[in-house]
């Protein structure tokens, strides 16, 4: 009786230890905009730091939906367990193995996991590194697709090109981060076989242009010209020292690169459209990810979706992320592009590339009507 | 007693320790304010590995150092390390992830402002502008992103303005091209206790602390526009100089003026309401490093690796040395001495009584430096992209 007793007691402790940490990382996962929940936060971390290394796979539970600024505050709660549990060797591998390969839980934590796993037993990170390769999440992704360039380099030193271009191919059918795309695309190529870096990227190719409107003193990232009005490409409008007409263009770089200057001229202070369809199956969200070092502005179907006003600080693949919801059928976008006065040779651009991705950074094409 | 006074004992409390708690130390002065100076000739005490790049600058608080890194395909990996003074072992670890953009110019990485200390917290803060406060034993007490809260709030190449400590209340700026401010954050919650615009243009220069001859406790923030100095407690303007200012190496401090860099280095007495113009020297020209004062004199590296003492009176040359440079880094000094260290790792100590100056060690940590040493407790503390060091 009395063992019973005790026993009921000690699950109901349990229960009320669990139910503490629960509410401790609900409050974790209530943080917000500009500290928004940070001083109830800073008493429920020491909470969620306290816990055991058996509630690790708890914790990473809580990060599944948490929205980035939670994540950070769940992270570093983990990273404090997880290195007493390193320390007295208590890491709960199983546990952990068995949250990393449920891809109901979110990329991060399952990262997270897997880094865990990778630094108390790093056997079963090898073991389990093949299965990751068509993994939801892009930086799990990773590890397989080392590894397939590491056996496709070593077939190569072989002199086996079979071998190798088999691994190549199937790590850039995974790859989906440029530094390991680029390397893997040259050894393809170099191997005789087609690569199409639009198609896997997902870069808008197919355009309609106007420019030159005025952008000087870059009063024109404001000024609002009547493309930002209304899209007829029927029409031709006054521009900046001569008429402004739409123009087909098709970006022969194969990273998507929309440049002004090639049918319209190295021009400074001046502003440039670019508007193109895309048409999609179903409603659904997406990426449209964007690079350039102009003054830019993106609308979606008429609503605005990015604006920045900074020129010549550097582009990049990927440079900004922006989510959107596509409508099913035809969308269209319409992309503002600013040059500014600067001189120097190094300002010359007047460009921007733009892809249409899911949040792993998989390439979405335009469907056919 | 006022608010002021109490800020002012605050930090002549702080400078009393053997600490090094932000960016180029005490008020940015760059000068160490202990009586215990680094000895003649140094050695390396210890060498310990970094896990990410790297160029802010290690902080101390008694007897723990304080780094940050950047690691990752995308630098989205945002290290805070603590490590033992006395032998370099490592203390506590806090891995976190970048939630602002990451991209950066290749020579500098995410981890570039210096993380700063009110002696209790350690305040980390990214070129991705996210801002972690940790206790001294890696607790974490809040955390901001504050691209996540203003999106434009960032620079493609990179930003690296450090954040500095006043009483409660933490100065952080993120000033680019587009969404540019500055704000006082509470030291306890990490919320805005306010928020201003500053120019729209790419700044990479940090807060200096200016110390009227009232007691006020005013902070410094240069930017193309010039020099606006405000109460760090509310952010309500002091004085502003309008006349432009460098976006890359940051101004000094000495007793009686603020040496700014602007149209080569111009001296002002900044007091409510201005900031007088004592003196201007168009042929002071600093490159990437800022200028320090060091006793009577004030230190200027220019872009060709050359250090140039001048008069406090007028700027006028007293000497020119020509070190091994190029520099990123800004040079630090104690006692009489000047320590600075090349890109290439050439750490050099100058003897700055020497009569036209004179190397009187060099140190190859055969490793590319870009951060500021820091000073602390006779040694001075070096960091590379994977290594940091401690020379004593």
């Amino acid at each position: 009786m009395k063992f019973t007793f005790l026993t009921l007691a000690l699950l109901a402790g349990s229960s009320l230890v669990q139910a503490d940490l629960a509410s401790s990382i609900s409050t974790l996962k209530n943080v917000g905009p500009e500290g928004k929940g940070n001083a109830a936060a800073t008493a429920a971390w020491q909470e969620v730091a306290a816990a055991k290394a058996d509630d690790l796979t708890l914790l990473l539970t809580g990060m599944n939906g948490a929205n980035p600024l939670a994540e950070n505050w769940l992270r570093a709660a983990i990273s404090a367990v997880a290195d007493r549990a390193i320390a007295g060797k208590a890491i709960p591998t199983t546990a952990l193995i068995a949250f990393l390969q449920d891809t109901h839980n979110s990329p991060q934590p399952r990262a997270l996991a897997f880094d865990l796993i990778q630094a108390v037993a790093p056997d079963e990170a090898t073991r389990l590194t093949p299965s990751l390769l068509e993994d939801p999440s892009p930086e799990l992704r990773r590890h397989p697709v080392a590894r397939l360039i590491e056996e496709g380099d070593a077939a190569l030193a072989k002199d086996d090109k079979p071998a190798a271009t088999a691994a190549y191919q199937r790590g850039l059918s995974s790859a989906r981060d440029e530094d390991q795309i680029k390397p893997l695309a040259k050894a393809l190529r170099s191997l005789g076989q087609k690569v199409d870096l639009p198609q896997h990227f997902g870069f808008l190719m197919q355009w309609k242009l106007i420019a030159p409107f005025t952008n000087s003193e870059r009063k024109g990232y404001d000024t609002v010209f009547p493309p930002e009005q209304s899209l007829d490409f029927t029409k031709g409008y006054e521009g900046k020292g001569k008429s402004a007409a739409w123009i087909d263009f098709t970006s022969t770089d194969e990273y998507g690169k929309i440049d002004f200057n090639k049918p319209f001229g190295m021009e400074k202070e001046v502003t440039g459209y670019a508007a193109t369809e895309f048409v999609s199956e179903e409603a659904r969200a997406v990426e449209l990810r964007l690079g350039g070092k102009n003054g830019t502005k993106i609308w979606l179907n008429g609503e605005q979706v990015f604006a920045r006003d900074e020129y010549h600080r550097g582009a990049k693949l990927d440079q900004y992320k922006i989510p959107v919801q596509l409508k099913a059928g035809k969308n269209t976008i319409l992309v503002k592009c600013c040059q500014n006065e600067q001189k120097e040779a190094w300002t010359v651009e007047w460009e921007f590339q733009l892809r249409v991705c899911d949040s792993t950074g998989t390439a979405i094409a335009s469907a056919k009507l | 007693m006022n608010r002021h006074l109490i800020l002012v004992l605050a930090l002549a409390a702080t400078s009393a320790k053997a600490d090094w708690l932000q960016f180029r130390g005490a008020n940015s002065s760059a000068v160490s304010t202990e009586a215990k100076t680094p000895a003649a000739k140094l050695k390396i005490a210890w060498g310990t590995d970094l896990p990410g790049r790297g160029l802010s600058a290690p902080i101390i608080v008694g007897d723990r150092v304080f780094i940050t890194c950047s690691s990752g395909p995308a630098q989205a990996t945002l290290h805070v390390l603590c490590f033992n003074a006395a032998d370099g072992s490592k203390r506590w670890e806090r891995t976190m992830r970048a939630t602002g953009r990451t991209m950066s110019h290749e020579k500098t990485c995410v981890a570039a402002p210096t993380p700063c200390s009110d002696g209790q917290r350690v305040f980390a803060l990214y070129s991705s502008n996210d801002l972690f406060a940790f206790d001294l034993e890696g607790n974490l007490l809040w955390l901001r992103g504050l691209m996540h809260d203003y999106g434009n709030a960032s620079n493609s190449l990179g930003m690296a303005q450090s954040p500095i400590v006043i009483g409660d209340t933490l100065v952080v700026q993120s000033e680019n091209d587009s969404e540019s401010f500055a704000a006082g954050l509470d030291v306890a919650t990490g919320t805005n206790k306010w928020k201003k615009d500053r120019p729209k243009a790419a700044n990479w220069t940090s807060a200096t602390v200016w110390k009227g001859k009232d007691e006020s406790v005013v902070v410094a923030l240069q930017s193309s526009k010039g020099i606006l100095g405000i109460e760090p407690s509310t952010g309500r303007e002091v004085w502003n100089y309008t006349d432009g200012a460098s976006t890359m190496p940051s101004s000094a401090v000495g007793q009686n003026a603020l040496y700014a860099v602007s149209h080569g280095i111009t001296a002002l007495a900044p007091e409510a309401g201005a900031a007088t113009q004592l003196w201007r020297n168009e042929k002071l020209n600093p490159g990437t490093a800022s200028p320090l004062v060091l006793g009577e004199h004030l230190y200027v590296m220019n872009s060709a690796g050359v250090l140039i003492k001048a008069d406090l009176t007028a700027g006028n040359d007293v000497w020119k040395l020509r070190l091994k440079g190029p520099f990123s880094s800004s040079p630090v000094g104690a006692g009489s001495r000047l320590y600075a260290v090349s890109e290439r790792g050439v750490f050099q100590v100058i003897d700055t009584t020497a009569p036209e100056g004179a190397v009187s060690q060099e140190i190859e940590l055969k490793e590319t430096v870009l951060a500021t040493p820091s000073i602390s407790g006779g040694a001075v503390y070096v960091r590379a992209d994977a290594k940091l060091w401690k020379l004593e």
